[in-house]
């Protein structure tokens, strides 16, 4: 049985979660982290993807996450994200209106800008409408 | 003849009280946004507080660091963020940071990215040149707003469209004092910890470079959502403090209206007295 250890997550919205965890598995920039009790002090850049949690009464949360990093400090574990969501947060609805509105925006094409934002809002929306729709 | 003004003086007074409604509405609501904006503040500071402590870790654990967000490089253009407010009404607010932002800029040659409708006339009438932000509306700009402008202000630092680029906003002091501030964030700068605190065994995946890179855009749109912030908080504040000081003008007027109206009553009073005492007298 693991041995739980302090996480945080904070985002410019506020404080999304402050407890013990025993296992947190995050997506950074270079692929899936897992992150257990007495890890190294750590520090890398979170991508749009999914954030799991294993709770000490062995329940499992699943989150989308997006932006932000994750660092562990003398054992603690900081996830600093720009967006965040509790799978169970997420509004389905809103998510798929959100990536019709970013598909719309790609078929136009205004500009190169446009487009490269246009696309990082429809891989957060997909991101949303997947974890949303499997988390429940 | 005294009718006629005292009826002038009724309407006077009429109108002025609806402007003292007006007046003092305005000041409640702007209370009201002041308070929100404190809170927004305060719910997104711990995050920004943290992302600032992992920039300064960053590049103080790493000697040989060198970032092109930390290189400072000939400035020969700059780029100005000037941050106003959507509406006037708000005693010197606007032309106060305006005025500043034009000192600061005088004789360099800069472009000017408006954040504030009052802002993007003022910079348009004069004919500077002009970085459109995502969103130009304070009062609409998100967070999301933020990191987009964050982002954009990050490429084209990197791509040389400008070496320094510059907030200029209304720092929030107390409820009744604002004052302009101009301050540079692009090349960014940490104070240096002292040493000591600086071993520090944190691995970096992939490099603590990148992760600097990828993060400094981050760090960028909390300093700027944090000055929106401040700045609109500072345009509630003298808001409020202008409309208080119409409202009371407002009451005084009316005071001194009442008073007017009152003697203009009493003469036109007295002026029938004696009218009708002179007609019996003449009478008898």
């Amino acid at each position: 049985m693991a041995t739980p250890f302090p996480l945080k997550i904070v985002t410019p919205h506020g404080l999304a979660f402050d407890g013990e965890v025993t296992i947190l598995v995050v997506r950074t920039t270079e692929g899936y982290a897992g992150i257990m009790k007495g890890h190294t002090n750590y520090m890398a850049a979170i991508d749009v993807g999914k954030l799991t949690v294993s709770l000490p009464d062995k329940e499992k949360r699943i989150g989308a996450v997006s932006g932000g990093f994750v660092s562990v400090v003398d054992g603690k574990a900081v996830v600093s994200a720009i967006t965040f969501e509790w799978a169970e947060e997420i509004d389905v609805e809103r998510a798929k209106a959100a990536k019709d509105k970013a598909e719309s925006l790609l078929a136009i094409k205004e500009s190169e800008n446009d487009e490269k934002v246009a696309r990082a809002k429809l891989r957060r929306a997909l991101n949303r409408i997947d974890i949303g729709s499997v988390g429940r | 003849m005294a009718g006629t003004n005292m009826k002038d003086i009724r309407l006077r007074i009429k109108s002025v009280e609806s402007t003292m409604q007006i007046t003092k509405a305005m000041e409640l609501v702007a209370s009201s946004k002041l308070r929100k904006a404190r809170e927004r503040l305060d719910r997104a500071r711990p995050f920004f507080d943290l992302v600032y402590e992992t920039m300064t870790g960053i590049s103080a654990s790493n000697k040989e660091f060198g970032s092109v967000f930390i290189r400072e490089r000939p400035v020969k253009k700059a780029l100005y963020v000037v941050i106003a407010g959507d509406r006037g009404l708000a005693g010197g607010y606007n032309a106060n940071v305006l005025k500043h932002a034009a000192a600061v800029m005088e004789g360099q040659e800069a472009i000017v990215a408006p954040l504030g409708k009052k802002s993007v006339d003022y910079f348009t009438r004069h004919g500077y040149e002009i970085l459109e932000a995502p969103e130009q509306t304070v009062e609409a700009i998100s967070l999301d707003d933020c990191f987009l402008f964050a982002e954009m202000l990050c490429k084209g630092f990197r791509n040389g469209d400008f070496d320094e680029v510059y907030f200029v906003y209304s720092g929030f002091k107390t409820m009744l004092s604002q004052e302009p501030a101009a301050r540079k964030v692009l090349p960014l700068s940490f104070e240096k910890p002292e040493t000591g605190k600086a071993i520090n065994y944190t691995v970096y995946d992939p490099s603590s470079e990148e992760v600097f890179d990828l993060v400094a855009p981050q760090y960028l749109a909390g300093l700027l959502y944090g000055a929106i912030c401040e700045s609109f908080a500072s345009e509630q504040g003298a808001r409020r403090t202008a409309m208080e000081s119409a409202t009371d003008n407002a009451q005084e007027m009316i005071g001194n209206l009442n008073l007017m109206y009152n003697r203009a009553r009493q003469s036109a009073i007295t002026q029938e007295i004696t009218e009708i005492v002179s007609g019996a007298n003449a009478l008898s």
